[in-house]
Protein backbone atom coordinates (compact mmCIF):
# COMPACT_ATOMS: atom_id res chain seq x y z
CA UNK A 1 0.00 0.00 0.00
CA UNK A 2 1.37 3.23 -0.98
CA UNK A 3 1.59 5.73 2.06
CA UNK A 4 1.40 9.01 -0.52
CA UNK A 5 -0.82 11.45 0.81
CA UNK A 6 -2.18 8.74 3.32
CA UNK A 7 -0.59 11.03 6.34
CA UNK A 8 0.51 14.79 7.11
CA UNK A 9 2.55 15.85 8.99
CA UNK A 10 0.89 18.58 11.62
CA UNK A 11 3.15 19.55 14.40
CA UNK A 12 6.70 19.89 14.50
CA UNK A 13 9.14 21.59 17.60
CA UNK A 14 12.56 22.02 18.17
CA UNK A 15 14.14 22.40 21.86
CA UNK A 16 16.61 25.68 22.24
CA UNK A 17 18.68 24.02 24.14
CA UNK A 18 21.93 22.72 23.29
CA UNK A 19 23.42 21.99 27.07
CA UNK A 20 20.77 20.56 29.01
CA UNK A 21 22.48 20.98 32.57
CA UNK A 22 19.41 20.87 34.86
CA UNK A 23 17.01 19.23 32.43
CA UNK A 24 16.29 15.37 32.75
CA UNK A 25 16.04 12.83 29.59
CA UNK A 26 12.47 12.61 30.22
CA UNK A 27 12.08 15.85 30.30
CA UNK A 28 13.53 16.81 27.14
CA UNK A 29 11.59 14.51 25.67
CA UNK A 30 8.26 15.64 27.36
CA UNK A 31 9.38 19.47 26.24
CA UNK A 32 9.94 19.03 22.70
CA UNK A 33 6.15 17.54 23.18
CA UNK A 34 4.75 19.71 24.51
CA UNK A 35 6.30 22.20 21.93
CA UNK A 36 4.98 19.96 18.87
CA UNK A 37 1.56 19.50 20.22
CA UNK A 38 1.38 23.90 20.81
CA UNK A 39 2.48 24.32 17.02
CA UNK A 40 -0.42 22.06 15.95
CA UNK A 41 -2.73 23.65 18.09
CA UNK A 42 -3.75 19.55 19.30
CA UNK A 43 -3.72 18.90 23.30
CA UNK A 44 -2.46 15.59 24.80
CA UNK A 45 -5.78 13.50 24.89
CA UNK A 46 -5.80 14.17 20.41
CA UNK A 47 -2.61 11.73 20.66
CA UNK A 48 -3.10 7.79 20.38
CA UNK A 49 -0.04 6.64 18.82
CA UNK A 50 3.68 7.18 20.07
CA UNK A 51 6.84 6.99 18.26
CA UNK A 52 9.87 7.13 20.07
CA UNK A 53 13.75 5.06 20.00
CA UNK A 54 16.40 4.31 22.07
CA UNK A 55 17.66 7.86 23.44
CA UNK A 56 14.37 7.76 24.96
CA UNK A 57 14.44 6.96 28.86
CA UNK A 58 13.44 4.03 30.65
CA UNK A 59 11.00 1.06 28.50
CA UNK A 60 10.20 3.80 25.97
CA UNK A 61 7.05 4.58 24.94
CA UNK A 62 5.68 2.45 28.56
CA UNK A 63 7.99 5.18 29.92
CA UNK A 64 7.09 7.91 28.33
CA UNK A 65 3.33 7.28 28.46
CA UNK A 66 3.07 7.21 31.86
CA UNK A 67 5.23 10.80 32.34
CA UNK A 68 2.84 12.12 30.06
CA UNK A 69 -0.35 10.77 30.76
CA UNK A 70 -0.39 9.56 27.51
CA UNK A 71 -3.93 7.06 26.37
CA UNK A 72 -2.33 5.19 23.83
CA UNK A 73 -3.64 2.44 21.28
CA UNK A 74 -0.55 2.50 18.93
CA UNK A 75 3.62 2.24 19.91
CA UNK A 76 6.40 1.45 17.69
CA UNK A 77 9.79 1.76 19.21
CA UNK A 78 11.66 1.07 16.01
CA UNK A 79 15.51 1.77 16.97
CA UNK A 80 17.96 2.55 14.67
CA UNK A 81 19.94 5.81 15.64
CA UNK A 82 19.97 8.71 14.48
CA UNK A 83 17.39 7.83 11.45
CA UNK A 84 14.96 6.46 13.57
CA UNK A 85 12.33 9.44 13.48
CA UNK A 86 12.41 9.28 9.47
CA UNK A 87 11.14 5.86 9.96
CA UNK A 88 8.64 7.15 12.86
CA UNK A 89 6.94 9.31 10.32
CA UNK A 90 6.93 5.94 7.66
CA UNK A 91 5.61 4.14 10.36
CA UNK A 92 2.77 6.38 11.40
CA UNK A 93 1.67 6.80 8.04
CA UNK A 94 0.83 3.45 8.00
CA UNK A 95 -0.38 3.10 11.33
CA UNK A 96 -3.03 5.43 10.34
CA UNK A 97 -3.26 4.46 6.90
CA UNK A 98 -4.27 1.01 8.30
CA UNK A 99 -6.90 2.36 10.84
CA UNK A 100 -4.89 1.71 14.06
CA UNK A 101 -4.57 5.23 15.29
CA UNK A 102 -5.34 9.18 13.99
CA UNK A 103 -2.64 11.41 15.73
CA UNK A 104 1.18 10.34 16.33
CA UNK A 105 3.55 11.77 18.56
CA UNK A 106 7.63 10.77 17.43
CA UNK A 107 10.11 12.18 20.32
CA UNK A 108 13.80 12.18 20.43
CA UNK A 109 15.79 13.99 22.80
CA UNK A 110 19.05 13.41 25.23
CA UNK A 111 22.11 15.11 27.02
CA UNK A 112 25.21 13.63 26.12
CA UNK A 113 26.96 16.91 26.17
CA UNK A 114 25.68 18.20 29.29
CA UNK A 115 26.36 14.46 31.00
CA UNK A 116 29.83 14.42 29.47
CA UNK A 117 29.71 11.65 27.35
CA UNK A 118 31.87 10.75 25.07
CA UNK A 119 31.27 10.19 21.53
CA UNK A 120 30.97 7.06 21.07
CA UNK A 121 27.83 4.14 20.22
CA UNK A 122 25.79 2.77 22.90
CA UNK A 123 27.51 -0.35 25.69
CA UNK A 124 27.79 -2.81 23.79
CA UNK A 125 25.66 -6.02 23.89
CA UNK A 126 27.36 -9.00 25.10
CA UNK A 127 25.02 -10.98 23.17
CA UNK A 128 25.80 -9.45 19.73
CA UNK A 129 27.75 -11.61 17.84
CA UNK A 130 29.95 -8.84 15.04
CA UNK A 131 31.67 -7.17 18.73
CA UNK A 132 34.01 -9.86 18.99
CA UNK A 133 35.59 -8.95 15.71
CA UNK A 134 35.10 -5.45 16.06
CA UNK A 135 35.81 -3.95 19.51
CA UNK A 136 39.21 -5.47 19.92
CA UNK A 137 40.37 -2.73 16.47
CA UNK A 138 38.64 0.49 18.79
CA UNK A 139 35.93 1.59 16.29
CA UNK A 140 34.76 4.69 16.85
CA UNK A 141 32.72 6.91 14.68
CA UNK A 142 35.18 8.82 13.96
CA UNK A 143 37.62 6.61 12.61
CA UNK A 144 34.27 4.28 10.64
CA UNK A 145 33.54 7.13 8.55
CA UNK A 146 36.98 8.30 7.84
CA UNK A 147 37.76 5.01 6.07
CA UNK A 148 34.44 5.43 4.13
CA UNK A 149 35.68 9.27 2.87
CA UNK A 150 38.91 7.35 2.48
CA UNK A 151 37.64 4.74 0.12
CA UNK A 152 35.69 7.64 -1.42
CA UNK A 153 38.72 9.55 -2.74
CA UNK A 154 40.79 6.62 -3.63
CA UNK A 155 37.63 5.62 -6.03
CA UNK A 156 36.74 8.95 -7.01
CA UNK A 157 39.24 11.38 -6.71
CA UNK A 158 37.45 13.17 -4.06
CA UNK A 159 39.43 15.79 -2.01
CA UNK A 160 39.51 17.00 1.59
CA UNK A 161 38.85 20.55 -0.05
CA UNK A 162 35.15 19.23 -2.00
CA UNK A 163 34.03 17.92 1.29
CA UNK A 164 35.02 20.98 3.20
CA UNK A 165 33.00 22.79 0.91
CA UNK A 166 30.31 20.67 2.67
CA UNK A 167 30.72 22.76 6.01
CA UNK A 168 31.18 25.83 4.70
CA UNK A 169 27.64 25.67 3.32
CA UNK A 170 26.53 24.80 6.42
CA UNK A 171 28.67 27.41 8.38
CA UNK A 172 26.51 29.98 5.52
CA UNK A 173 23.19 28.62 6.86
CA UNK A 174 24.33 28.75 10.52
CA UNK A 175 25.12 32.04 10.80
CA UNK A 176 21.13 32.83 10.81
CA UNK A 177 20.23 30.48 13.44
CA UNK A 178 20.43 32.30 16.63
CA UNK A 179 20.42 28.87 18.42
CA UNK A 180 23.32 27.48 16.11
CA UNK A 181 26.32 26.31 18.40
CA UNK A 182 28.73 27.48 15.45
CA UNK A 183 27.64 30.45 13.80
CA UNK A 184 31.08 31.81 11.94
CA UNK A 185 31.30 31.20 8.70
CA UNK A 186 34.18 29.05 7.43
CA UNK A 187 36.33 29.16 4.66
CA UNK A 188 37.10 25.60 3.00
CA UNK A 189 41.08 26.43 3.73
CA UNK A 190 39.74 26.62 7.78
CA UNK A 191 38.12 23.33 7.17
CA UNK A 192 41.00 21.11 5.93
CA UNK A 193 43.92 23.19 8.17
CA UNK A 194 41.34 21.96 11.66
CA UNK A 195 43.25 19.97 13.64
CA UNK A 196 43.22 15.97 12.18
CA UNK A 197 40.50 13.86 13.94
CA UNK A 198 40.85 10.76 11.84
CA UNK A 199 42.47 11.09 8.69
CA UNK A 200 40.86 12.17 6.29
CA UNK A 201 38.14 14.02 8.31
CA UNK A 202 39.38 17.25 10.20
CA UNK A 203 37.51 18.66 13.36
CA UNK A 204 35.20 20.59 11.35
CA UNK A 205 34.25 17.78 8.97
CA UNK A 206 32.45 16.06 12.20
CA UNK A 207 29.51 17.76 13.57
CA UNK A 208 28.56 19.29 16.76
CA UNK A 209 27.86 17.63 20.10
CA UNK A 210 24.55 18.77 21.65
CA UNK A 211 21.43 18.65 24.31
CA UNK A 212 18.28 18.81 22.94
CA UNK A 213 16.16 17.23 20.96
CA UNK A 214 12.76 17.79 18.60
CA UNK A 215 9.14 16.30 18.17
CA UNK A 216 6.88 15.96 15.03
CA UNK A 217 2.96 15.08 15.05
CA UNK A 218 1.52 12.82 12.04
CA UNK A 219 -2.18 12.64 11.91
CA UNK A 220 -4.42 11.74 9.06
CA UNK A 221 -5.60 13.74 6.56
CA UNK A 222 -9.64 14.90 7.65
CA UNK A 223 -7.17 16.23 10.78
CA UNK A 224 -4.48 17.82 8.81
CA UNK A 225 -7.38 19.67 6.94
CA UNK A 226 -9.30 21.11 10.46
CA UNK A 227 -5.34 22.27 11.22
CA UNK A 228 -4.34 23.66 8.41
CA UNK A 229 -7.62 25.76 8.43
CA UNK A 230 -7.55 27.08 11.88
CA UNK A 231 -3.37 27.94 11.69
CA UNK A 232 -4.11 29.54 7.97
CA UNK A 233 -0.75 27.75 7.26
CA UNK A 234 0.27 25.27 4.09
CA UNK A 235 -0.32 21.01 5.11
CA UNK A 236 3.34 18.97 4.76
CA UNK A 237 1.70 15.51 3.15
CA UNK A 238 3.61 12.57 3.59
CA UNK A 239 4.43 11.79 -0.10
CA UNK A 240 6.89 9.20 -0.62
CA UNK A 241 9.09 7.14 1.76
CA UNK A 242 11.87 4.52 2.15
CA UNK A 243 13.95 2.37 4.67
CA UNK A 244 16.98 -0.42 4.50
CA UNK A 245 19.69 -1.55 6.43
CA UNK A 246 22.82 -1.83 5.15
CA UNK A 247 25.32 -4.32 7.20
CA UNK A 248 28.78 -6.44 6.15
CA UNK A 249 27.05 -8.74 4.43
CA UNK A 250 29.23 -11.76 5.66
CA UNK A 251 32.41 -9.80 4.94
CA UNK A 252 31.50 -9.03 1.54
CA UNK A 253 32.17 -4.49 2.63
CA UNK A 254 31.86 -1.87 -0.08
CA UNK A 255 32.12 1.40 1.25
CA UNK A 256 31.50 3.31 -1.78
CA UNK A 257 27.82 3.21 -0.87
CA UNK A 258 25.01 4.14 1.71
CA UNK A 259 21.52 2.18 2.19
CA UNK A 260 20.17 5.55 1.14
CA UNK A 261 20.54 3.89 -2.29
CA UNK A 262 18.26 1.75 -1.54
CA UNK A 263 15.51 3.86 0.68
CA UNK A 264 15.85 6.99 -1.83
CA UNK A 265 14.59 4.89 -4.69
CA UNK A 266 11.25 3.55 -2.65
CA UNK A 267 11.07 6.62 -1.60
CA UNK A 268 10.84 8.52 -4.81
CA UNK A 269 8.71 5.47 -6.84
CA UNK A 270 6.10 6.16 -3.64
CA UNK A 271 6.02 9.93 -4.21
CA UNK A 272 6.17 9.27 -8.07
CA UNK A 273 8.94 12.03 -8.18
CA UNK A 274 12.40 12.21 -9.00
CA UNK A 275 15.68 14.01 -7.21
CA UNK A 276 15.11 16.50 -10.39
CA UNK A 277 11.66 17.84 -8.40
CA UNK A 278 13.63 18.35 -5.03
CA UNK A 279 13.88 21.84 -3.92
CA UNK A 280 15.22 21.07 -0.43
CA UNK A 281 17.10 18.71 0.96
CA UNK A 282 18.02 17.85 4.92
CA UNK A 283 20.51 15.45 4.58
CA UNK A 284 21.64 13.73 7.62
CA UNK A 285 25.50 15.49 8.72
CA UNK A 286 26.69 13.30 11.07
CA UNK A 287 30.23 14.28 8.98
CA UNK A 288 30.79 15.99 5.60
CA UNK A 289 31.24 12.65 4.11
CA UNK A 290 27.94 11.53 5.23
CA UNK A 291 26.43 13.94 3.28
CA UNK A 292 28.26 13.18 -0.10
CA UNK A 293 27.39 9.61 -0.09
CA UNK A 294 23.46 10.46 0.40
CA UNK A 295 23.89 13.29 -2.26
CA UNK A 296 25.18 10.29 -4.32
CA UNK A 297 23.07 7.54 -3.19
CA UNK A 298 19.95 9.41 -3.35
CA UNK A 299 20.37 10.47 -7.25
CA UNK A 300 21.05 14.73 -7.04
CA UNK A 301 24.02 13.43 -8.46
CA UNK A 302 25.84 10.09 -9.87
CA UNK A 303 27.72 8.17 -8.06
CA UNK A 304 31.74 9.38 -7.75
CA UNK A 305 30.47 13.29 -8.46
CA UNK A 306 29.38 14.42 -5.31
CA UNK A 307 32.74 16.27 -4.75
CA UNK A 308 31.75 18.38 -8.09
CA UNK A 309 28.66 18.50 -7.07
CA UNK A 310 29.40 20.27 -3.55
CA UNK A 311 32.40 22.66 -4.43
CA UNK A 312 32.19 26.12 -5.44
CA UNK A 313 28.96 26.91 -2.60
CA UNK A 314 26.52 23.79 -4.32
CA UNK A 315 24.57 23.68 -1.51
CA UNK A 316 24.14 26.84 -0.40
CA UNK A 317 20.52 28.19 -0.28
CA UNK A 318 19.73 31.07 -2.47
CA UNK A 319 23.05 30.19 -4.59
CA UNK A 320 23.81 26.35 -5.18
CA UNK A 321 22.33 23.83 -7.21
CA UNK A 322 20.48 22.17 -3.90
CA UNK A 323 19.58 24.04 -0.57
CA UNK A 324 20.99 21.57 2.49
CA UNK A 325 20.17 21.71 5.84
CA UNK A 326 19.34 25.46 6.38
CA UNK A 327 19.34 25.38 9.76
CA UNK A 328 23.17 24.73 9.99
CA UNK A 329 22.13 20.92 9.97
CA UNK A 330 24.63 18.56 12.41
CA UNK A 331 28.06 20.56 11.31
CA UNK A 332 27.00 24.11 12.91
CA UNK A 333 23.89 23.78 14.70
CA UNK A 334 22.89 20.42 16.47
CA UNK A 335 22.93 17.16 17.34
CA UNK A 336 20.78 16.38 20.06
CA UNK A 337 21.44 12.86 21.66
CA UNK A 338 23.76 12.48 18.97
CA UNK A 339 20.91 11.77 17.10
CA UNK A 340 20.27 13.80 14.18
CA UNK A 341 17.19 12.49 12.51
CA UNK A 342 14.48 14.62 13.69
CA UNK A 343 16.02 18.07 12.97
CA UNK A 344 16.64 17.14 9.66
CA UNK A 345 12.34 17.08 9.50
CA UNK A 346 12.07 19.66 11.48
CA UNK A 347 13.80 22.15 9.00
CA UNK A 348 12.07 20.57 6.09
CA UNK A 349 8.69 21.16 7.58
CA UNK A 350 10.02 25.11 8.09
CA UNK A 351 10.89 25.15 4.44
CA UNK A 352 7.52 23.74 3.39
CA UNK A 353 5.38 25.92 5.70
CA UNK A 354 7.88 28.87 4.56
CA UNK A 355 8.98 29.71 7.86
CA UNK A 356 12.67 29.05 7.60
CA UNK A 357 14.65 32.34 8.20
CA UNK A 358 14.09 34.62 5.19
CA UNK A 359 17.79 34.52 4.41
CA UNK A 360 17.88 31.04 3.45
CA UNK A 361 14.26 30.30 2.73
CA UNK A 362 13.85 28.61 -0.65
CA UNK A 363 11.51 30.29 -2.83
CA UNK A 364 8.26 28.54 -3.45
CA UNK A 365 9.36 25.45 -1.90
CA UNK A 366 6.79 22.95 -2.97
CA UNK A 367 9.24 19.26 -2.48
CA UNK A 368 11.75 18.40 0.45
CA UNK A 369 13.04 15.36 1.51
CA UNK A 370 14.58 14.11 4.09
CA UNK A 371 17.22 11.54 4.91
CA UNK A 372 18.59 10.02 7.55
CA UNK A 373 21.79 7.75 8.04
CA UNK A 374 21.42 5.62 11.74
CA UNK A 375 24.52 3.78 13.20
CA UNK A 376 27.86 4.07 11.11
CA UNK A 377 28.58 4.12 7.55
CA UNK A 378 31.41 1.89 7.63
CA UNK A 379 30.21 -1.22 9.28
CA UNK A 380 26.15 -1.18 9.52
CA UNK A 381 23.48 1.15 9.69
CA UNK A 382 19.67 2.08 8.25
CA UNK A 383 18.73 4.63 6.06
CA UNK A 384 15.33 6.18 6.03
CA UNK A 385 14.04 8.75 3.08
CA UNK A 386 11.33 10.83 3.72
CA UNK A 387 9.50 12.97 0.96
CA UNK A 388 7.13 16.06 1.99
CA UNK A 389 5.23 18.12 -0.14
CA UNK A 390 3.50 21.31 0.60
CA UNK A 391 -0.04 21.39 -0.32
CA UNK B 1 45.21 27.28 51.55
CA UNK B 2 46.09 25.99 48.29
CA UNK B 3 43.58 27.67 45.81
CA UNK B 4 44.75 25.10 43.02
CA UNK B 5 43.09 22.02 45.67
CA UNK B 6 40.05 23.89 45.34
CA UNK B 7 39.43 23.41 41.20
CA UNK B 8 37.35 20.53 40.38
CA UNK B 9 39.74 17.61 39.40
CA UNK B 10 41.12 17.57 35.70
CA UNK B 11 39.48 15.28 33.56
CA UNK B 12 41.11 12.34 32.29
CA UNK B 13 43.98 13.13 29.92
CA UNK B 14 44.49 11.30 26.99
CA UNK B 15 46.16 7.56 27.67
CA UNK B 16 49.81 7.88 28.15
CA UNK B 17 50.95 4.62 26.11
CA UNK B 18 49.56 2.38 22.99
CA UNK B 19 45.62 1.75 22.92
CA UNK B 20 44.97 -1.70 25.32
CA UNK B 21 43.64 -3.85 23.22
CA UNK B 22 40.39 -5.04 24.08
CA UNK B 23 39.87 -8.65 24.79
CA UNK B 24 37.10 -10.32 22.63
CA UNK B 25 34.28 -11.92 24.28
CA UNK B 26 33.73 -15.77 22.47
CA UNK B 27 30.76 -16.62 22.06
CA UNK B 28 30.37 -20.47 21.26
CA UNK B 29 30.03 -20.53 17.57
CA UNK B 30 33.28 -18.42 17.35
CA UNK B 31 35.72 -20.42 20.03
CA UNK B 32 36.84 -22.18 16.84
CA UNK B 33 38.23 -18.61 15.72
CA UNK B 34 39.65 -17.88 18.75
CA UNK B 35 41.22 -21.22 19.86
CA UNK B 36 42.87 -20.73 15.97
CA UNK B 37 44.38 -17.55 16.97
CA UNK B 38 46.07 -19.10 20.21
CA UNK B 39 48.14 -20.80 17.93
CA UNK B 40 49.00 -17.93 15.32
CA UNK B 41 46.31 -19.24 12.82
CA UNK B 42 44.04 -17.40 10.86
CA UNK B 43 40.78 -18.94 9.84
CA UNK B 44 37.65 -17.83 7.92
CA UNK B 45 34.24 -19.97 7.43
CA UNK B 46 32.91 -21.63 4.65
CA UNK B 47 29.71 -23.16 3.71
CA UNK B 48 29.48 -26.12 2.15
CA UNK B 49 25.84 -25.87 0.64
CA UNK B 50 26.74 -22.42 -1.28
CA UNK B 51 30.65 -22.71 -1.34
CA UNK B 52 31.14 -19.03 -0.17
CA UNK B 53 32.97 -17.82 2.55
CA UNK B 54 32.27 -15.33 5.19
CA UNK B 55 33.35 -13.50 7.87
CA UNK B 56 32.65 -12.87 11.15
CA UNK B 57 32.43 -16.44 11.21
CA UNK B 58 28.44 -17.60 12.31
CA UNK B 59 26.77 -20.92 12.28
CA UNK B 60 24.40 -19.80 9.67
CA UNK B 61 25.63 -19.01 6.42
CA UNK B 62 24.99 -15.55 5.87
CA UNK B 63 24.25 -16.15 2.20
CA UNK B 64 21.88 -18.93 1.73
CA UNK B 65 21.27 -19.84 5.70
CA UNK B 66 22.51 -23.66 5.43
CA UNK B 67 23.84 -24.75 8.62
CA UNK B 68 26.50 -26.96 6.58
CA UNK B 69 29.51 -24.33 7.38
CA UNK B 70 32.80 -25.51 7.92
CA UNK B 71 36.36 -23.85 9.37
CA UNK B 72 38.69 -22.87 6.53
CA UNK B 73 42.08 -21.67 6.80
CA UNK B 74 42.86 -18.75 5.30
CA UNK B 75 46.36 -18.01 3.85
CA UNK B 76 46.91 -15.15 5.90
CA UNK B 77 47.62 -12.73 3.20
CA UNK B 78 45.70 -9.60 1.49
CA UNK B 79 45.13 -6.12 0.39
CA UNK B 80 43.95 -2.78 2.57
CA UNK B 81 40.89 -1.77 1.28
CA UNK B 82 40.85 1.18 3.81
CA UNK B 83 41.76 2.81 6.70
CA UNK B 84 42.06 5.81 8.99
CA UNK B 85 44.63 6.54 11.78
CA UNK B 86 43.18 8.29 15.00
CA UNK B 87 44.79 9.59 18.10
CA UNK B 88 47.58 11.04 18.79
CA UNK B 89 51.43 9.73 19.68
CA UNK B 90 51.69 6.45 21.36
CA UNK B 91 47.71 6.02 21.29
CA UNK B 92 47.62 6.36 17.47
CA UNK B 93 46.10 3.40 15.76
CA UNK B 94 44.90 2.96 12.48
CA UNK B 95 41.68 1.06 12.06
CA UNK B 96 41.12 -0.41 8.86
CA UNK B 97 39.20 -2.92 6.29
CA UNK B 98 41.90 -5.92 4.93
CA UNK B 99 40.17 -8.01 2.20
CA UNK B 100 41.70 -11.23 2.52
CA UNK B 101 42.96 -13.28 -0.79
CA UNK B 102 40.05 -15.53 0.36
CA UNK B 103 37.43 -13.07 -0.50
CA UNK B 104 36.09 -11.68 2.33
CA UNK B 105 37.34 -8.19 4.00
CA UNK B 106 37.56 -7.72 7.99
CA UNK B 107 37.45 -5.14 10.35
CA UNK B 108 41.11 -5.16 11.89
CA UNK B 109 44.35 -2.81 12.63
CA UNK B 110 47.43 -1.92 11.17
CA UNK B 111 50.52 -1.90 12.80
CA UNK B 112 54.15 -2.14 13.18
CA UNK B 113 54.56 0.57 10.42
CA UNK B 114 54.40 3.94 9.93
CA UNK B 115 50.44 5.27 9.04
CA UNK B 116 51.96 7.62 6.47
CA UNK B 117 53.61 5.37 4.31
CA UNK B 118 50.42 3.29 4.16
CA UNK B 119 47.88 2.89 1.07
CA UNK B 120 44.68 1.26 -0.57
CA UNK B 121 45.53 -1.54 -2.21
CA UNK B 122 48.74 -2.45 -0.32
CA UNK B 123 50.16 -5.58 0.35
CA UNK B 124 49.23 -7.39 4.35
CA UNK B 125 49.60 -10.24 6.36
CA UNK B 126 48.15 -11.10 9.24
CA UNK B 127 49.92 -10.86 12.50
CA UNK B 128 48.67 -11.86 15.99
CA UNK B 129 48.71 -9.04 18.90
CA UNK B 130 47.78 -10.22 22.67
CA UNK B 131 44.69 -8.57 23.94
CA UNK B 132 43.95 -7.42 27.15
CA UNK B 133 43.07 -10.58 28.90
CA UNK B 134 41.97 -12.60 26.46
CA UNK B 135 42.42 -14.54 22.70
CA UNK B 136 45.21 -12.64 20.57
CA UNK B 137 43.44 -10.60 17.82
CA UNK B 138 44.83 -10.67 14.29
CA UNK B 139 45.90 -7.64 13.12
CA UNK B 140 47.99 -7.06 9.50
CA UNK B 141 51.26 -5.49 8.34
CA UNK B 142 53.00 -4.54 5.41
CA UNK B 143 53.80 -7.67 3.76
Amino acid sequence: MSLNGKAYIVGAYEHPTRKADELSVVRLHADVAKGALEDAGLTKDDIDAYFCAGDAPGLGTTTMAEYLGLKLRHVDSTECGGSAPILHVAHAAAAIAAGRCNVALITLAGRPRAAGAALSLKAPDADAPELAFELPFGPATQNLYGMVAKRHMHEFGTTSEQLAWIKVAASHHAQHNPNAMLRNVVTVEEVVNSPMVSDPLHRLDCCVMSDGGGAIIVARPEIARDIAARQTRPMVKVRGTGEAPKHSMGGRIDLTYSAAACSGPAAFAEAGLSPADIQYASLYDSFTITVLMQLEDLGFCKKGEGGRFVQDGGLISGVGRLPFNTDGGGLCNNHPANRGGVTKIIEAVRQLRGEAHPAVQVKNCGLALANGIGGALASRHTAGTLIMERV
Amino acid sequence: MNTTQDKPARPAGPPAGPRKIPAPRVLPESQAFWSAADEGRLVIKKCNACGEVHHYPRDVCPHCLSLDTTWLQAAGTGSVYSFSTMGKGEAAYTLAFVTLDEGVTLMTNLVDCDPRTLAIGQRVKVVFKPSDGGHPVPMFTPA
